[in-house]
């Protein structure tokens, strides 16, 4: 049925091009799943070994797990999926990788180009299904393209505002013959991303930092992702100004840092909310003043300040909140430009005003919002996190699923460095925390790697523990079991009167005996007193994957909280509920 | 405000869906969109006719030109340009209509192109507005059809949109 012609000495065929091509990038792993219209590429993989396949157990687990290891390490992550339903599997580990602008090339099957539109067997239109979900994609007609396309790829995902490129390519263009000839660059005159900020601008930001009088940093995830944290923690030490990371951010700036004021947003601290809310001099860094970070836009905009932006994505800026000083430039360097500009700089800030600021920041810090009630009776979810925090030394890879747990895991283990904080921001998408430890272990098969959970999560892709298994991964699961879908009914408790509508876990596994049967260690942790050694436990097993069963408070409450359309200064703190 | 967006993309199969997507995606109005290869064949021209707050405006021209395939984009609005549709109006000949349709057109500097027993066919250019007033002066019991292109847009003199 298919083309596959006699080859010319010098020519491959397309699924041997692709193979190069990856080579060429250097790419470690690809996390996949074979299907029909991949049997050509999976014949290539088989004769190769520069790279590893890891061979996940549903194709969304190979998208999150290609993200994480690009959240891990910087380098672009590769998915490989079949046509169909592998394509549209996939659909929601791109729209995460989309939401949080992970560089990520996932490489899908399609049907061979004559049967494309004949309504064949495993035939979606996979280019227009991602289309809104992508940062680009690309369906190749001909083998001859293949080498350019990927090329394109790659140089698309990593560079700019990262994101996730999808190259679809059909059973019989993987067939056909023709010479490997992979581009040493990329010239396209459509896509020039801008990567030095404008000189003037910086300049004008300088200054209007050094006369501040009650300044604030607010950084997001384009500061880990732009590899600019030591950038960022040369800046703030030379000012001596606060600094506040978003959910995305966390690790850009050292969490122990005494100028760091925690998380801000709907679940920030209450000194990060009330300083973002009360800053005369605001500098926004890799950050896009989202809806969980600072509320209601009317009510940021009720008091005054001059708001300096820096990204790399000038649709980033002015778009939901008017921007006073927009820099659009990579925040790597527009920061260092800054740095040298300080250096050079004799003017300081006023350090009476700085000190009294400070002062007033300090009387919202013994606010102490995220001092919570501890039991000796029924774990408490942050106390896992704290004793995980140090039992891992805060030196863990922590990836976490969605929901309360993820607050908590935000608010109580202190990121100390950029990458090692892995969860779904943008998407918020239930299930990722298993297959994101897997990226992040294979990315980093020593370091202690924890996925903290909820049983709902955990639940969306249980699927993975075979994966762990297969791959030998050393993930640690902390699972904060409530037996509720916590945010939901958190939620449900405060605005919808106690009618807790479907938040309810029931019939759940047993996980130990669950986990035991993937070939793992699992452990039941119900009393406070065992808590710790569990952990200690757990990860002195270094070669084991382990899961935490921790029957957690079904009633506890995330706080702070900032209300849905309320004000960053409008937040319920634990115990005025 | 209404703003007339021009805009040069690579000539490339789903090139349109992107631009279309993106206004559904983000709600963006479009009153109109027209698009077609230039006189270099690898690029198409496209004009977006699309009114909003000048936030928004601001946000559709950073969002058209993140888009991947899209090569140079420019807001006629932000200085002076010529705009023109075309229209072609089936109308009623028969009776008072006949003489009254003819002479009608000629008023809006409209052609009749195609002449039957009970209809006539005109052709009608000008600025969309000029389109709406056409229109509007007839009888609407007179209009059998409409059809019409969606304005193009170029700058005026010096103002040019070239790769």
């Amino acid at each position: 049925m298919e083309d596959r012609s006699s080859p010319h000495s010098h020519q491959i065929s397309g699924a041997e091009i692709l193979i190069r091509c990856l080579q060429e990038e250097k790419v470690k792993f690809v996390f996949g799943y074979p299907g029909g219209a991949v049997l050509h590429i999976y014949d290539e993989i088989f004769k190769q070994d520069a790279f590893k396949h890891i061979l996940v157990r549903h194709e969304q687990a190979a998208v999150h797990a290609a993200d994480a290891f690009a959240r891990a390490t910087g380098e672009v992550g590769v998915a490989l999926v079949t046509s169909g339903p592998g394509a549209t599997n996939a659909i929601t580990g791109i729209a995460t990788a989309y939401m949080d602008s992970i560089p990520l090339v996932v490489i899908s099957g399609q049907v061979p180009a004559p049967a494309i539109g004949m309504d064949a067997f495993q035939e979606v239109d996979m280019v227009g299904i991602t289309r809104p979900c992508v940062k680009h994609n690309f369906l190749v007609k001909d083998v001859k393209d293949i080498a350019a396309t990927i090329k394109k790829a790659f140089y698309i995902a990593a560079t700019g505002r990262p994101g996730p490129v999808v190259v679809d390519i059909p059973k019989d263009i993987t067939a056909h013959f023709a010479k490997f000839e992979y581009p040493a660059s990329v010239e396209m005159r459509s896509y020039t991303p801008i990567m030095k900020g404008h000189s003037g601008q910086i300049k004008k930001a300088v200054k209007l930092l050094l006369e501040a009088k009650r300044p604030m940093i607010y950084t997001g995830g384009g500061v880990v992702l732009g590899n600019a944290a030591e950038e960022l923690v040369q800046l703030a030490r030379k000012l001596g100004y606060p600094v506040t990371n978003t959910l995305m951010g966390l690790g850009g700036y050292p969490s122990t840092d005494n100028q760091f004021l925690g998380m801000l947003g709907m679940h920030g601290t209450y000194e990060a909310n009330m300083a973002m809310q009360n800053c005369d001099v605001l500098l926004a860094v890799g950050a896009r003043f989202d809806d969980r970070v600072i509320g209601n836009p009317g009510h940021f905009f009720s008091k005054d300040r001059t708001i300096i932006h820096v990204d790399v994505d000038p649709s980033s800026i002015s778009k939901r909140v008017k921007i006073d000083v927009p820099i659009v430039g990579h925040v790597k360097s527009v920061l260092a430009e800054m740095n040298e500009l300080l250096i050079a700089e004799t003017k300081a800030p006023d350090a009476g005003e700085i000190k009294s600021w400070w002062q007033q920041i300090d009387t919202w810090r013994e606010k102490k919002s995220l001092v919570y009630k501890n039991s000796t009776d029924v774990i408490k979810p942050q106390y896992v996190i704290e004793k995980l925090w140090e039992v891992t030394k805060g030196d863990a890879y922590v990836t976490s699923d969605v929901g309360q747990h993820q607050m908590w895991a935000a608010q109580y283990y202190k990121f100390d460095k950029p990458r090692r904080w892995i969860n779904s921001g943008g998407l918020g998408t239930m299930g990722v925390g298993l297959p994101y430890a897997m990226g992040c272990q294979l990315a980093n098969p020593t370091a202690q790697v924890a996925c903290i959970t909820g049983e709902g999560s955990i639940q969306m892709n249980i699927q993975e523990l075979s994966t762990c298994h297969q791959f030998r991964l050393p993930i640690k699961v902390i699972l904060l079991n409530n037996r509720y879908l916590g945010m939901v009914r958190q939620w449900q408790e405060f605005f919808y009167e106690n009618r807790y509508s479907e938040s309810y876990m029931d019939s759940l596994p047993d996980f130990v005996k669950l986990a035991e049967s993937y070939g793992h260690v699992g452990m039941n942790i119900v009393n406070p007193a065992d808590v710790e050694g569990a952990l200690k436990g757990a990860f002195d097993m270094k070669d084991r994957f382990v899961f935490m069963n921790f029957i957690t408070d079904q009633t506890e409450n995330v706080f702070p909280m900032v209300p849905n359309g309320k004000g960053l200064s409008e937040m319920i703190l634990a115990g005025e509920e | 405000m209404k703003h007339i967006i021009s805009l040069l993309m690579e000539n490339e199969s789903g090139a349109l869906s992107r631009v279309a997507g993106l206004f559904s995606a983000r709600a963006y109005n479009i009153e109109s969109l027209t698009v077609a290869p230039t006189e270099d064949a690898t690029l198409s021209r496209m004009t977006i006719v699309t009114s909003g707050s000048e936030e928004v405006i601001e946000q559709i021209i950073k969002q058209l030109n993140k888009l991947v395939d899209v090569v140079k984009v420019l807001d006629l609005n932000d200085g002076r340009y010529i705009e023109r549709e075309l229209m072609l109006v089936k109308v009623k000949a028969t009776g008072i209509f006949r003489d009254e349709m003819k002479r009608m057109c000629d008023i809006f500097r409209g052609r009749i192109i195609d002449v039957a027993d009970g209809s006539y066919t005109i052709e009608v250019t000008g600025s969309s507005s000029k389109l709406d007033a056409f229109l509007e002066a007839l009888d609407k019991s007179a209009i059998l059809e409409t059809v019409r292109t969606g304005a193009s847009g170029i700058g005026r003199g010096d103002r040019i949109l070239k790769v």
